[in-house]
């Protein structure tokens, strides 16, 4: 991302600058406050006994309430992270997740390159007809297509599956759509000479298509993961059976279980944020280059 | 660059072939179960419009609130204003007293019918309630935006900072969030307390405060996000000679935003305010299944979550549907109103 900035004309004085970064460093804080306050409730404990012992400051529900002096406890509870997965089987729903998200992603970047190259260089009957029905189906919905869908699933017997966890998320108008907008922006003349050196359709797609793709594919699969990572609604339709379920429901099911253990559950729920932030740290500029691919256009 | 017949449909199959069977045959087969009535147990009945009649429709009330022949009198004077007033007013005057009759209109027939099911109307009420934090957010960004847009110490740090609360999502930040409004020991209720001694809100125990405790996490959400990202983006097209004509004429930093920056960054605007219409209606289920299951008294049940209850608890398969067909309808007319609205407003 180009960094300039267009405000040349209006001189600074210094005073003002600070003013400026002040208040920006301000802002971060409350951006970030509730994020801290999750960081340090979980280092919290609910153990009557740990809480006589190193003061009321240790617990959750303080005396004082002056917030930014609770903000950590005195003694830090790491072992909460631990305790996580041995009061639950969270194991399990991490495992179910990255599973999920993983297979889900690959099949989404699969399906919908191969139809994006269709889409975007190959001319055939209903091509523009049929694309349009790809994009129609983007304003539909989740909520129409759930119910049929769980319906569907539950008469062929396979609901409650990892069948029906991964296979249906796989296939998206959304990731065609996004592709075939950036196979539109690449030169057709390297195509053309793939073409003179013998190259067939297939060869064009693995041998010029794919390899300049790089950005919009990692875009795509990093949205991808995300969105499948955090996915709710959907397993929450299709999953009962507690060894198929993914952290969101585990999640859920931690809060019926131990409803008033918040240190507890806001270490389970760190631990399921922790891949999209290393994701978010690791990736930053696909970020970008996903809001721009979806956003502004011409 | 010839292929063969056949290529692109091997490129099209795998898509293809998951479309149809899991989109494009559900949006059919709901289409259908819009018209029945199914609880998935005994076979389904066709029922016609019966469920949308349910959802929508109104009935004559026993004992009407006024006289009709007021109400036919009131009516047929504010008709008459409206016309004149479209034949006569031009701009916002007429728009606004158009739409101020049809809103007297409405209210006058509501003395005389009312709802099959008010909770339904309500529940739409809360979806649109719950819109309102949109221009909020949008605020939000665009205020980030402009400060960032800046020569300032530590710029990509502070767009880390802000971007931060939008990536991370899903159950366990409205678990955060559930525990930052808790009435007691909760974060938000903490800080009022220090400048309100007598304390917050109950928030998400509270009916009146419910919706607008959710609002605040969403603005908390997406202030800093993708709208901050596309913002600063459309800000760093602006040309700077703009500015630099406005100060000659001797326009202020608020004259300048106004004059120069708003308006350039119009087009995000729409296209925002679009996606964000669309996204923001279908939305509201997972945090109010997390934070209040759809409590208090419905007071945080969006259109969507509404749909799940039914369809997912009650079994209640086609009214399930056709709230959904009926969301559908909603956002699309809401989408064209807006493209018309915008497409006059935009400056490119």
């Amino acid at each position: 991302m180009k960094e300039r900035s267009t405000r040349a004309m209006t001189k600074k004085t210094p005073l003002g600058k600070v003013a400026l970064f002040l208040g920006l460093v301000l802002l971060g804080i409350t951006m970030l406050y509730p994020l801290l306050w999750m960081l340090g409730t979980a280092l919290k404990t609910n153990d009557p006994a740990a809480i006589l012992r190193e003061g009321p400051g240790a617990g959750i529900f303080p005396d004082d309430r002056n917030i930014l002096a609770n903000l950590f406890p005195p003694v830090w509870h790491w072992e909460n992270f631990i305790e996580v997965f041995a009061v639950s089987n969270f194991a399990r729903y991490y495992f179910n997740s990255a599973l999920i998200a993983i297979g889900v992603t690959a099949g989404q970047l699969i399906t919908s390159s191969l139809a994006a190259f269709a889409f975007s260089r190959l001319t055939f009957r209903w091509s523009e007809q049929l694309f349009f029905l790809y994009l129609a189906t983007l304003m539909v919905p989740v909520s129409v297509t759930l119910i049929p869908l769980f319906i569907m699933m539950s008469q062929m017997g396979v609901v409650d599956s990892y069948f029906v966890l991964l296979v249906p998320p796989m296939f998206g108008a959304y990731g065609t759509f996004l592709l075939r907008q950036f196979f539109k922006g690449i030169p057709v003349e390297l195509d053309e000479a793939a073409c003179l050196d013998g190259c067939n359709a297939f060869g064009r797609f693995i041998h010029v298509t794919l390899p300049l793709s790089g950005p919009a594919l990692a875009t795509l699969g990093i949205f991808t993961f995300m969105g499948n990572w955090q996915s709710f609604l959907y397993p929450l339709v299709m999953v009962s059976s507690d060894h198929l379920k993914t952290i969101p429901l585990g999640l859920l099911d931690f809060v019926e279980l131990n409803s008033a253990n918040w240190p507890l559950l806001m270490a389970a729920s760190i631990w399921s944020i922790i891949p999209v932030i290393l994701i978010f740290l690791f990736g930053q500029r696909f970020f970008v280059t996903g809001v721009r691919l979806g956003g502004v256009k011409g | 660059m010839r292929h063969k017949n056949y290529t692109p449909w091997l490129f099209l199959t795998p898509s293809l072939l998951g479309f149809l069977a899991f989109t494009f045959l559900p949006i059919l087969f709901s289409l259908a179960l819009a018209f029945c009535a199914w609880d998935l147990f005994r076979p389904p009945r066709w029922v016609g419009l019966d469920n949308f009649v349910q959802l929508l429709g109104f009935v004559g009330r026993e004992s009407p609130a006024m006289d009709p022949r007021v109400a036919i009198a009131i009516a047929v004077a504010a008709g008459i204003f409206a016309v004149l007033s479209f034949v006569f007013l031009r701009g916002w005057l007429r728009v606004t007293i158009i739409v101020a009759s049809i809103i007297g209109i409405i209210i006058l027939c509501l003395q005389f019918v009312e709802p099959v099911n008010g909770r339904f109307w309500y529940f739409i009420g809360n979806t649109f309630y719950l819109l309102l934090g949109l221009p909020l957010s949008m605020a939000c960004s665009l205020g980030l935006a402009v400060l960032l847009n800046q020569a300032i110490a530590g710029r990509n740090l502070f767009r880390l900072a802000f971007f931060l609360p939008s990536i991370v999502g899903g159950v366990g930040i409205y678990l955060l969030w559930k525990w930052i409004f808790n009435t007691e020991y909760g974060l938000i209720n903490a800080v009022i307390s220090l400048v309100h001694p007598a304390g917050g809100p109950a928030w998400l125990e509270s009916a009146a405060w419910a919706k607008n405790a959710i609002i605040i996490m969403n603005i908390w959400a997406t202030a800093g996000g993708a709208n901050m990202v596309l913002y600063l983006a459309a800000l760093q097209n602006v040309d700077p000679q703009l500015h630099e004509a406005a100060c000659i004429d001797g326009a202020g930093k608020w004259g300048q935003f106004f004059a120069i920056t708003w308006p350039m960054v119009s087009p995000t605007t729409a296209f925002i305010l679009t996606m964000g219409i669309i996204g923001g209606f279908q939305g509201g289920f997972d945090s109010a299944y997390v934070m209040t299951r759809g409590g208090p008294a419905g007071a945080t049940t969006t259109i969507s979550y509404f749909i799940y209850e039914n369809g997912f608890r009650y079994f209640y398969m086609g009214r399930a549907a056709a709230a959904s067909w009926i969301l559908f309808v909603m956002v699309f007319c809401l989408t064209l109103i807006n493209w018309k609205w915008m497409s006059n407003k935009v400056n490119y």
